[in-house]
């Protein structure tokens, strides 16, 4: 089957858009997974939820950007919530207990959602209707500003922890958690902070991809697999690597359902994670460990 | 030397195989049925433990080896004809072992954390894969297929009656209990949970490490394989949803339920985690909710509070509900 060039323009768009969400939900993770050794597994839960507030939001007010910060701040809310009640009780104790913890969270959320929300699933308008031609297609404005707007967000929190006093808390504490404290940054809060953070950003990416696909209890789900591969690709921990291995690997994913169905060029993504643990354990994209 | 094995281990051993067999002569078929698959998934469970308690690896991946146990032994019903138990049992342990074995090559040069996502993300290729592979497994509708008689070639063949297929579940999962409990006794399974106590120090005392992983996660998956297939036997039908990874979720759950590296502790989990499914499902209707106040609780499904009893439990009793009986139940 022959591939225009059309195609493959379009198809590197789509890669890019998709790459920029997942990037945004991989960054939070990997953010609560380099600084406090949580893997979080209920993040496409928070994720869920923060386009079901959305839903909520936009139908009171009418408003998508009230609703895009509404979810930011109520799931950032309910993070550090559920990471005060569960998760600090297991500081200090092996990682893979955060993972058990998080797993029985994400039951919770998504079975208390499907109750909750019901199974269908809700759209959401998007906000802006405008298109513009793209050889034979009419591609929606929106899609560019998601992409924006997430490339926006991972650059606010690069700036914040580069420069922002409590982001130079943050770094003090992913560096050496027992001086961090010795020097007087409060780090039980610190990481309540991040957690909070990174669960308002798995909610933005929520709200901001729902228009495309609407909202469900399950929708959690697959981004959370998706973020996983990105992580592990992208070198754990490792904020740059996993938005590189995040575009990669949605380019990948577009170029490939070129030629198979989308739902088999998921493959794609799983081969790369495949050959990376084979040459490279450490992550695609991460400094070569010495 | 260690000291002699209890006699009161194998009185009470002996006993508790004795009540589960005689169970199903006076059970009602409901709680027969569910007795039967308690067994089948605390196989399964037994079989993680190997990994998550003695080796120390937590898998998130036991999923494909059950569903491909599963897949293998319904290929083999479904191919010969009459089907065959002996042969259906032969292909789903091929299948799970040689879907353990590529997994094992690859998950095992990651530890810990990396372990863990890496066997979910596995479980997840040979879902997509089965889910979008129509014409050889029927998709998402999954494939039905016809029991196969209990039979001993040139002795005797009889259709399995649900009494006597508990009776087979039952010698199964007991004789793989007992060869579970051989191999973490043996000189192999020490080496396992040296590995779990401190893995550099089994790697510099000379050990190659790697290998006994590998061999541990392929000894692992093929037991979840042998639970698949007992599965297969029992409902007639393998579906994509047995592949997808929140059965390997649950599987974690019973271990940590029952009390890890004990290998009776995850069956008992098992039954534990069912019991309290079928309580909350019966419970969560208006009839019980109403009078209590909390009507509008009716139709929530079973997995928020049982997901609710896991996180406390995990903050509160992480050795699970046999924990403390892990030296004594592996002396």
């Amino acid at each position: 089957m022959g591939v225009s060039f059309a195609h493959f323009v379009i198809q590197t768009l789509n890669g890019i858009v998709s790459g920029m969400i997942l990037a945004l939900v991989a960054s939070g993770l990997t953010l609560i997974f380099g600084i406090m050794d949580v893997v979080n597994f209920a993040h496409g839960e928070f994720l869920m939820l923060g386009a079901y507030v959305g839903v909520i939001t936009l139908a009171a007010t009418g408003s998508f950007w009230l609703a895009l910060i509404a979810a930011a701040g109520v799931i950032a809310v309910f993070g550090a919530l559920v990471y005060l009640t569960t998760l600090r009780p297991l500081l200090g104790r092996d990682p893979l207990t955060t993972i058990l913890a998080t797993f029985g969270i994400s039951l919770v959320l998504q079975n208390y959602a499907l109750w909750q929300f019901g199974p269908v699933a809700r759209k959401i308008e998007e906000p802006f209707a405008g298109q513009f031609t793209l050889f034979y297609l009419d591609y929606p404005w929106y899609r560019l500003i998601i992409a924006g707007l997430a490339g926006a967000i991972i650059g606010a929190l690069w700036l914040f922890l580069k420069f922002g006093t409590y982001g130079i808390w943050i770094r003090a504490t992913t560096q050496d958690r027992v001086m961090a404290q010795a020097m007087g940054i409060p780090v039980p809060w610190v990481l309540t902070g991040v957690f909070a953070i990174g669960s308002a950003m798995a909610a933005a990416s929520g709200v901001l991809f729902a228009p495309l696909v609407g909202v469900d209890h399950a929708m959690g789900v697959d981004w959370i697999l998706r973020a996983f591969i990105v992580v592990v690709v992208g070198g754990m921990g490792n904020l740059g690597g996993s938005i590189a291995a995040a575009i990669f690997i949605s380019l990948l994913d577009a170029y490939s359902s070129l030629w198979v169905s989308p739902s088999q060029s998921i493959i794609v993504s799983f081969v790369v994670l495949i050959l990376t643990l084979l040459f490279r354990p450490t992550g695609l994209f991460a400094p070569t460990p010495k | 030397m260690r000291p002699r094995q209890p006699v009161v281990f194998w009185i009470g051993f002996g006993l508790i195989v004795a009540l589960l067999a005689v169970a199903p002569l006076v059970l009602p078929v409901f709680w027969r049925r569910l007795l039967t698959e308690i067994l089948i998934w605390g196989l399964l469970a037994m079989s993680s433990d190997l990994l998550i308690g003695y080796t120390g690896m937590v898998s998130f991946g036991h999923s494909a080896f059950f569903g491909l146990g599963m897949y293998g032994a319904a290929a083999a019903l479904l191919s010969s004809n009459p089907p065959n138990l002996w042969l259906a049992l032969a292909a789903g342990l091929i299948a799970a072992a040689v879907v353990a074995a590529f997994v094992a090559y690859f998950s095992t040069r990651l530890r810990d954390i990396y372990f863990a996502i890496t066997t979910l993300i596995f479980s997840q290729i040979f879902y997509v894969i089965i889910f979008t592979w129509t014409s050889v497994t029927g998709g998402e509708n999954g494939i039905t297929f016809d029991r196969p008689p209990l039979a001993i070639p040139g002795l005797f063949s009889q259709p399995f009656t649900a009494t006597t297929l508990h009776w087979f579940v039952l010698a199964v999962v007991t004789g793989s209990y007992l060869i579970l409990r051989r191999i973490t006794q043996s000189p192999f399974g020490m080496v396992l949970q040296s590995i779990r106590e401190n893995e550099r120090r089994t790697r510099a005392v000379g050990y190659a490490v790697e290998r006994y992983k590998i061999v541990s996660v392929m000894l692992s998956g093929l037991f979840a394989g042998l639970a698949g297939v007992l599965y297969a036997l029992q409902n007639q039908f393998a579906a994509p949803d047995f592949v997808f990874f929140v059965v390997s979720g649950e599987t974690v759950i019973y271990n940590v339920i029952g009390g890890i590296g004990t290998l009776v502790g995850p069956l008992a989990g098992a039954g534990f985690f069912l019991l309290l499914r079928e309580g909350f499902s019966r419970l969560f209707t208006v009839k019980y909710l109403a009078p209590v106040g909390l009507g509008g609780l009716a139709g929530m499904s079973y997995l928020v509070p049982v997901g609710l009893i896991f996180i406390a439990m995990v903050i509160f009793l992480p050795q699970g509900l046999l924990g403390f009986a892990r030296r004594w139940l592996n002396r």
